[in-house]
């Protein structure tokens, strides 16, 4: 795969060394420069008809100086070596103006010049080049393959690609050009009892990939057709099941369900921005503070978390971050303890973290924003010789059996979570009896990963994760995925969200 | 991206006219933006930035408005004359693609803003000049007192030209601003927050608001720890913007009348007319009014896909000042014509600002007067995180952040615990035992997506506080 040749044959190098050499010129101790082009399609269709096509691309071209100590940046949208020049005298301006209220000098890590390199995401199909006619019908199929079933009264699909294509360049001499690809489609089934008026509804647990249009035509990747086989009996077995009965129970997780507490209890929590308090206004800050690393218990023995910018068809995979640092992988969690952060080049010079040396988390989503520390792949690793799902079922006498995401929430120190989920089996005597519904778990963080008896084998490991993970001010949004094996939790607090609506 | 500046009003007439299709409408939002951001007393990013998205919407296959018409919609940033065919191209081609789309209309008829010919209107870091000295005092005062201050100040304005091959010529430019301040004591333990919503800064007194954070910060001193349980809770009215912003998204007519939603009624249709105040003494109206005072948004519907609550088809239909729940009573529900029509509803299109109120201009008190008057309850500073557990019901659950007050007596006694709630805002409409006086406000959920907001505090006899947060 090669870079989008509309991408390309922008004058890169010519902007780049125009906003450079006057951020030099003007004394700028660091200077950076972005072109990005950011291409995305939505295309939505309710009951099989269209409901809505579009298809953005953002572009633009952003410098970032460290002027007197101080940050400063400027972004705009025309690409002409005079606008990139103007823009460098714009940002160093900000930092001018900004000074003032910066009692922080602003010094970052050590990275080696890179020099020139491409880089391009592992894909075989670039959804771009499918025609809208063709993946308009593909989901006109599937929604009426749903719609056909009994009990189905509605259905929603979604499909979704993006086309990140960037151009990075510094004072070091880095000319750094790469291009990502990411697709993500979901059907939602509704069923209505007409005479109650109550509905449910059920989506399909695909995962958003690092990947292109492959993903949606064949059964090589997902398993498609079983699950749209599936997901209407399994609608009408919700509309149809009792109300939980609120108390403590046993927990098996799937991943399509677990990367979501992975994402905002482990994710968010070990982004050392937050720690630091470099968040507090806005998304909050972390439980797990600096002086927790290497002692804070975060969860049972069982537990290993990564983090990494390398495994392929990542969400948050990519050659190098917006730092022009090299990506890599580390540990975040090691047998349940507290082991390593996410960092970008000036945390990691203010805490000397990674022998010094960012590990690669600092990116902006468009080249109107800048970059900011922002999540890795943060995975649970399976046990190499790990349980199957039916064998963590067998070791529940009552407890349920949950799969798919819905509903999230989590505290500011990302202690305090609920989640809900597209269904949850209950489970007796170590065996599966059917759903039941109106379910929520709460836990606290360490409680919660302190309860992890067992992580499930590779057999049972899937990689999930989120087009848009926000954070920030001006908000962003990043994409970012999020490794998982099946897992076993004892003693979890459900909830019944009726009774919890006061009904 | 080219080197060549054409105005909107060039982009927007050169669209129309090289557009093949049997209707087209333009859309160019031009927009500049400064902001300062801040934490642990010192600032840490900042910035600049303009940009133009040119958005062009094509519709095919037939007259427009038959019933086979199809929308293609395609938006580029940019964009310049000599590109503009390329964009033009693909969204009749992206129209064509499509096939029929169940929203399809015919255009909204001629009519032109009388400020058409106006160029953009513009920020940038000047915005600041006299709120950036003020927020040095206030980052210096928190220093002598041994607090942190953590904040974000944004400011942008974006000039929208919505132009259609039927003649619409419309502008609004919309100014957006907001700071948010969030002090902390020295270790920490001690949080406390406040957003404010702004058009130009002029009215933002930041030093008024870092005393106001410090004094918040002295009642934290002393520490209750209370259990889970419902309470008699103090909703400000930034939490209660939290609340009914979400529910107003939640609101789609085409959703209700799917039997997909809330406000669906048992056997079909909608809760129209039914009244969602129960029992409680309080029978609120919730309104949307696109020339407010202080809320002033587009006059016009600006879609840029078509989606439950709003149809591309509708571009530049008129707004006008919507009841969306009348003395308690749900009367309208967001609508597209074609949605409004097939439910036999009254065409009531999204308006982007939301007030709510106890009665029309009433004049309530405050939320210090009704600290005053509580006896033994719980006062929030703000909610976060909130999202949707159960849309039958719209229960959502979210934490109390940066600040709950016991009040005793009238008097705020200390700061409690943090809570997870789980609470439905249409079932807080049944349970208001006491609502103040609505003013300007800014939702610390939504704030970043939709500014333009005015409640009041409400008092809530059993606000269902699940579980506790050890957050601090």
């Amino acid at each position: 795969m090669t870079v989008d040749e509309s991408f390309t044959s922008l004058p890169l190098g010519d902007l780049a060394e125009a906003a450079l050499s006057r951020a030099r010129d003007l004394g700028a101790e660091h200077a950076d420069f972005r072109v990005e082009t950011v291409r995305s399609q939505h295309i939505n269709l309710r009951d099989g008809n269209v409901d809505g096509v579009s298809d953005s691309s953002d572009s633009g071209l952003s410098v970032r100086v460290v002027f007197d100590g101080t940050w400063g940046f400027a972004a705009g949208v025309v690409l002409t070596p005079a606008s990139a020049a103007a823009l460098a005298e714009q940002a160093v301006e900000v930092a001018r103006v900004s000074k003032p209220v910066n009692s922080e000098p602003v010094v970052l890590a050590p990275e080696p010049a890179h020099g020139e390199h491409v880089w391009v995401s592992s894909y075989r199909v670039n959804p771009f080049d499918v025609p809208d006619t063709e993946k308009i019908a593909h989901f006109q199929r599937w929604s009426e393959r749903l719609l056909g079933a009994e009990g189905v009264a509605h259905v929603d699909a979604e499909f979704q690609a993006v086309q990140e294509c960037k151009y990075f360049a510094d004072l070091a001499g880095n000319r750094l050009t790469q291009q990502r690809i990411r697709t993500e489609g979901a059907l939602t089934a509704v069923a209505v009892d007409e005479e109650t008026g109550a509905f449910e509804t059920m989506r399909t647990v695909a995962p958003p990939v690092g990947r292109g249009w492959e993903f949606f035509t064949g059964n090589e990747i997902h398993d498609w057709d079983a699950e749209l086989d599936a997901l209407p009996g399994l609608l009408r077995d919700k509309l149809a099941a009792p109300s939980v009965e609120p108390g403590e129970y046993d927990l098996v997780i799937d991943p399509s369900n677990l990367w979501l507490v992975i994402h905002e209890s482990i994710g968010h929590a070990t982004e050392l921005d937050r720690a630091l308090g470099y968040e507090a206004a806005y998304a909050g800050t972390s439980f797990a503070t600096l002086d927790k690393l290497g002692t804070l218990k975060y969860g049972s023995p069982v537990m290993n978390v990564t983090g990494d910018r390398v495994s392929e068809h990542g969400l948050g995979t990519v050659g190098f971050d917006d730092e022009g640092v090299q990506t890599q992988a580390w540990d975040i969690v090691k047998d349940g303890i507290l082991a390593g952060y996410q960092l970008d080049r000036r945390i990691a010079q203010l805490k000397g973290l990674n022998g010094g040396r960012s590990n690669g988390c600092a990116f902006a989503d468009s080249a109107a924003h800048v970059p900011i520390q922002r999540m890795a792949n943060v995975s649970l690793q399976p046990a190499q010789d790990g349980p199957s799902v039916q064998e963590m079922i067998s070791r529940v006498r009552r407890g349920l059996y949950i799969v798919g995401d819905k509903s999230w929430s989590i505290d500011m120190q990302r202690y305090n979570f609920q989640f809900t989920g597209q269904r949850a089996f209950l489970i007796e005597d170590g065996e599966l009896k059917g759903q039941v519904k109106d379910f929520a778990y709460q836990a606290t963080t360490t409680d919660f990963w302190g309860a992890m008896e067992a992580v499930g084998g590779p057999q049972t490991y899937v990689v999930a994760g989120s087009f848009q993970c926000g954070k920030g001010q001006p908000g962003q949004v990043a994409p970012v995925s999020h490794g998982a094996p099946t897992a076993l939790f004892r003693g979890i607090r459900i909830l019944n969200t009726v009774q919890e609506a006061g009904q | 991206m080219t080197s060549q500046q054409a105005t909107p009003q060039q982009l927007v007439e050169k669209a129309l006219e090289l557009s093949r299709a049997d209707g087209a409408v333009v859309l160019v939002d031009a927009g500049t933006d400064a902001n300062l951001r801040w934490a642990n007393n010192t600032l840490t990013t900042n910035g600049v930035s303009a940009g133009q998205q040119v958005t062009v919407i094509s519709m095919k296959n037939g007259a427009t408005g038959a019933a086979s018409a199809a929308s293609g919609v395609v938006g580029r940033s940019g964009v310049d004359l000599s590109t503009l065919e390329d964009l033009v191209r693909a969204s009749e081609k992206a129209a064509e693609e499509s096939g029929p789309a169940e929203d399809a209309n015919e255009l909204i008829p001629c009519r032109a803003s009388a400020d058409w010919d106006q160029a953009p209107a513009q920020t940038d870091v000047s915005v600041f000049a006299s709120f950036a000295p003020a927020l040095g005092e206030t980052l210096a005062a928190a220093r002598a007192e041994g607090n942190l201050l953590f904040g974000y100040a944004e400011h942008s304005l974006t000039t929208q030209y919505l132009g259609s091959s039927t003649g619409l010529r419309l502008r609004h430019a919309q100014p957006t601003g907001s700071v948010q301040l969030n002090a902390k004591s020295g270790d920490r333990s001690r949080s406390a927050w406040t957003g404010v919503p702004t058009a130009d800064f002029s009215d933002v007194d930041v030093v008024a608001a870092g005393q106001d954070l410090a004094r918040r910060l002295e009642w934290a001193k002393r520490r209750i720890d209370l259990p889970a349980g419902r309470y008699e809770t103090l909703l400000p009215p930034s939490s209660v913007a939290d609340l009914m912003i979400y529910a107003y998204w939640s609101a789609a007519l085409r959703d209700a009348v799917d039997g997909r939603s809330v406000f669906s009624k048992s056997g079909g249709g909608s809760r129209i007319g039914e009244s969602l105040a129960g029992a409680s003494p309080v029978k609120a109206t919730l309104r949307s009014d696109p020339s407010a005072p202080g809320l002033e948004c587009a006059p016009y519907v600006d879609a840029y896909s078509s989606s439950a609550e709003t149809s591309v088809f509708d571009n530049g239909l008129a707004l006008a000042p919507t009841e969306w729940v009348k003395d308690g009573v749900l009367a309208a529900l967001p609508a597209t014509r074609r949605t409004a029509a097939a439910a036999d509803a009254p065409l009531t299109p999204f308006v982007d600002n939301l007030i709510l109120e106890a009665a029309p201009g009433a004049t309530g008190p405050s939320l210090a007067e009704m600290t005053a008057a509580t006896g033994d309850g719980l006062l929030l500073t703000s909610l976060w995180y909130i999202r949707e557990v159960d849309p039958q019901t719209l229960l959502l659950t979210g934490l109390t952040r940066d600040g709950v007050y016991k009040v005793e007596g009238g008097e705020v006694v200390g700061e409690v615990t943090n809570f997870r709630f789980n609470e439905s805002p249409v079932s807080l409409l049944s349970r208001i035992a006491e609502a103040g006086r609505t003013e300007r406000t800014f939702s610390r959920e939504w704030g970043d997506y939709f500014n333009r907001a005015a409640m009041p505090a409400l008092r809530i006899p059993d606000f269902n506080m699940s579980s506790v947060s050890p957050a601090s």
